[in-house]
């Protein structure tokens, strides 16, 4: 599903990613731990197509088809999906007209008919149950007052609707009480599924307590330097980055 | 002199039967003379485009007859003025109840004093000398008597056609008045019926008395040649309420002026307003509250644009002076840059003589979030589509203000299609 290939991004003229190599298949759920700084947020942003984040060498293939010079659009059109660290707020538009805007759009995109408001409507009620989230959120503009936790499972609403067939998920853990962390896990984990890959950005073990992942990746300035099973998280968490980091060099 | 004065000066207009008006308008004439054209040196004056215009001849508009599809023209209740003039044919006001209408116009020839001291206005130096060429050469407009405690569930729209490829200019004024406990909606239409080259210049006179709510939204659409110069002056009496919404996108240059006197207890001011510069166009709004009676308020929310080559420049100012103790004012100032050679101006102004006083002003000129952006894009949403709804969000800000929903719905509809009519530039 997702391959990349020798990655080397630069960010206002940096180089943050350094030779970064992935393999994620088809169904797979890869963790990518590290520390501050290590360039975890630049790779999701790599992949989305932020403007600023440029590809220096390297690939990156999304079902075998370059992306690199994809707009983000059409690059969640073919159903790359990330969901942001920091949310933003958008005052002014609201939640329900800003996610019909973004699934007809996907699904032109695509080729596909627009769904019309009632079949938006009810595929908006049936994600919202699934997720035990209240109708109100669709009333608000776009994450504008909602708290930290509002905002994350605000985004993993959106996942559970567009449907995408990788998300990237960027610290949706961090600032989350443990109850929040365990309503975004369970909507993760109801989203898993053979067709659909994932990719968890994350600094701490306590978020693989509640998602298992296929694979453990340790990333540290600018690319992965151990991987492993579910037990390399609990040893980075007994033994820090810094060791791990070192053993591997 | 200036051209521009010179062949304004010289305009015939048929004697009013008034002798007060005449000397009124003779009075107001010398002003003009004694002042002359302004500058750009001058504070208030500073970012318009003065010189092009000093330097042109106009000539009194005598064109009042145009092929118009009424079809396209908001529903009666509603006044037509077509290049200044009253279009009786057009208009169609029977469906209100308790309001008296004149056009300035009729009570010019039969000089009936009583409605005729708008005219006597004194404007002060600097007010001149677009307000007292009004005085001086107004030949028609509107007088609307709202009568005591009535109400209208519907809005007047007071529609105003220019049209002229030739350089003309027409001076139209008008008055509002609601008496106590009266709610009254007014909507103006400024707009161009094709090709327009003409300059028209509005004087308002607005009198809200007390316990009455006046909504008046005005929006100005003109042909991109068209030049506008329009003035409201509003009083505003104790625990009277005006709410005032402006979208100003139309000229090739627009100068506004909104002058709010708060001058009751309790008098209330609420004024959102959209100004979006395209081509290379210049708008200019300026805004005065003054607060003159204890516990005034009054909440400026106005929001900013500009494209292309144009420019948006706004001054918001709040006096609050003595006496008007415990008053409460915010104004609120957000411009958006939508391309690399457009031109924001902004200045917020505050000054307090009173005691026990809550203010808040900020003004920001910026260009669109791109972190806002690539959030949307990332969901689907093409980039352009993008633009425009955050575009849109940030000047629909401008509506937050208004608590009166009704009074949205009566206007929204005839917003103009900013969104479909302007290029946002990628930056």
């Amino acid at each position: 599903m997702l391959d990349i290939k020798n990655l080397h991004v630069n960010v206002h003229g940096k180089e943050i990613l350094k030779g970064f190599t992935l393999s994620l298949e088809k169904g797979k759920v890869h963790a990518i731990m590290g520390p501050n700084g290590a360039g975890k947020s630049t790779l999701g942003y790599a992949i989305a197509g932020r403007e600023g984040y440029e590809i220096t060498s390297g690939q990156v293939l999304f079902n075998g088809q370059d992306i690199a010079e994809l707009e983000p659009e059409e690059r969640a059109a073919l159903g790359i999906f990330l969901a942001f660290q920091y949310p933003v707020e958008i005052p002014g538009v609201n939640n329900t007209y800003f996610l019909r805007t973004a699934l007809n759009a996907q699904r032109k995109a695509r080729g596909e008919q627009e769904l019309d408001s009632m079949a938006f409507l009810k595929k908006v009620r049936e994600k919202l149950s699934v997720l035990h989230l209240k109708d109100e959120l669709l009333h608000r503009a776009v994450n504008t007052g909602f708290s930290g936790g509002e905002k994350k499972r605000n985004e993993i609403f959106q996942l559970a609707l567009l449907e995408p067939k990788l998300a990237i998920l960027d610290e949706t853990d961090s600032g989350l009480d443990i109850d929040a962390l365990k309503a975004v896990a369970e909507g993760v984990n109801h989203m898993r599924s053979p067709e659909r890959s994932f990719l968890l950005i994350t600094h701490y073990q306590r978020l693989l307590d509640y998602i298992t992942p296929d694979v453990v990746h340790v990333m540290a300035e600018g690319r992965i330097v151990a991987s492993g099973g579910p037990e390399l998280a609990l040893q980075l968490e007994r033994e820090g980055y810094a060791s791990i980091a070192a053993g591997a060099q | 002199m200036s051209v521009f004065l010179q062949s304004q000066a010289n305009a015939k207009l048929p004697a009013s039967a008034s002798a007060q008006v005449n000397a009124w308008r003779e009075q107001a004439m010398q002003q003009v003379q004694q002042v002359g054209f302004p500058h750009n040196k001058l504070e208030r004056w500073k970012y318009a485009p003065l010189r092009a215009l000093a330097g042109k001849s106009f000539a009194l508009s005598n064109e009042t007859e145009y092929s118009i599809d009424i079809s396209q023209l908001p529903p009666a209740p509603r006044v037509v003025f077509i290049n200044g003039r009253f279009h009786a044919g057009h208009s169609d006001t029977s469906s209100l109840h308790g309001v008296t209408i004149h056009c300035l116009h009729d009570v010019l020839q039969s000089g009936d004093d009583r409605r005729l001291h708008i005219l006597g206005r004194q404007f002060k130096d600097y007010e001149a000398p677009f307000s007292s060429l009004n005085t001086a050469l107004a030949l028609d407009g509107i007088l609307i008597e709202v009568a005591e405690n009535s109400t209208n569930e519907i809005a007047l729209h007071c529609v105003f056609i220019s049209q002229g490829q030739s350089l003309s200019s027409h001076y139209a004024r008008h008055l509002i008045a609601c008496a106590e406990h009266s709610q009254f909606t007014l909507i103006e239409h400024h707009l161009s019926a094709g090709a327009d080259s003409t300059m028209s210049n509005h004087v308002w006179h607005v009198h809200v008395k007390p316990y009455a709510v006046l909504n008046h939204a005005r929006m100005q659409n003109l042909d991109a040649q068209a030049l506008q110069f329009s003035r409201t002056d509003a009083v505003i009496a104790g625990h009277a309420t005006y709410n005032r919404f402006d979208c100003e996108t139309g000229s090739h240059f627009a100068r506004h002026e909104l002058s709010m006197d708060l001058q009751g207890e309790h008098a209330h001011a609420v004024s959102g307003g959209v100004s979006w510069a395209t081509h290379s166009s210049t708008l200019d709004t300026r805004l005065v509250a003054n607060h003159q009676a204890p516990h005034t308020q009054c909440q400026l929310l106005w929001r900013g644009l500009a494209n292309d080559k144009a420019k948006s420049n706004f001054y918001g100012g709040i006096y609050i002076n003595k006496g008007a103790d415990g008053s409460n004012a915010s104004l609120s100032n957000k411009n958006l840059l939508l391309s690399q050679q457009a031109q924001i101006n902004t200045q917020p102004a505050l000054e307090i003589y009173a005691d026990e006083v809550k203010a808040a002003h900020g003004a920001t000129v910026g260009q669109l979030d791109q972190t806002s952006l690539f959030y949307l894009q990332s969901r689907g949403i093409p980039r352009v589509e993008a633009q425009q709804l955050l575009t849109q969000a940030f000047y629909a800000q401008a509506y937050t203000l208004f608590e009166d929903t009704a009074f949205l719905a009566q206007f929204k509809p005839y917003l103009p299609k900013l969104l479909s009519a302007s290029g946002i530039e990628d930056l």
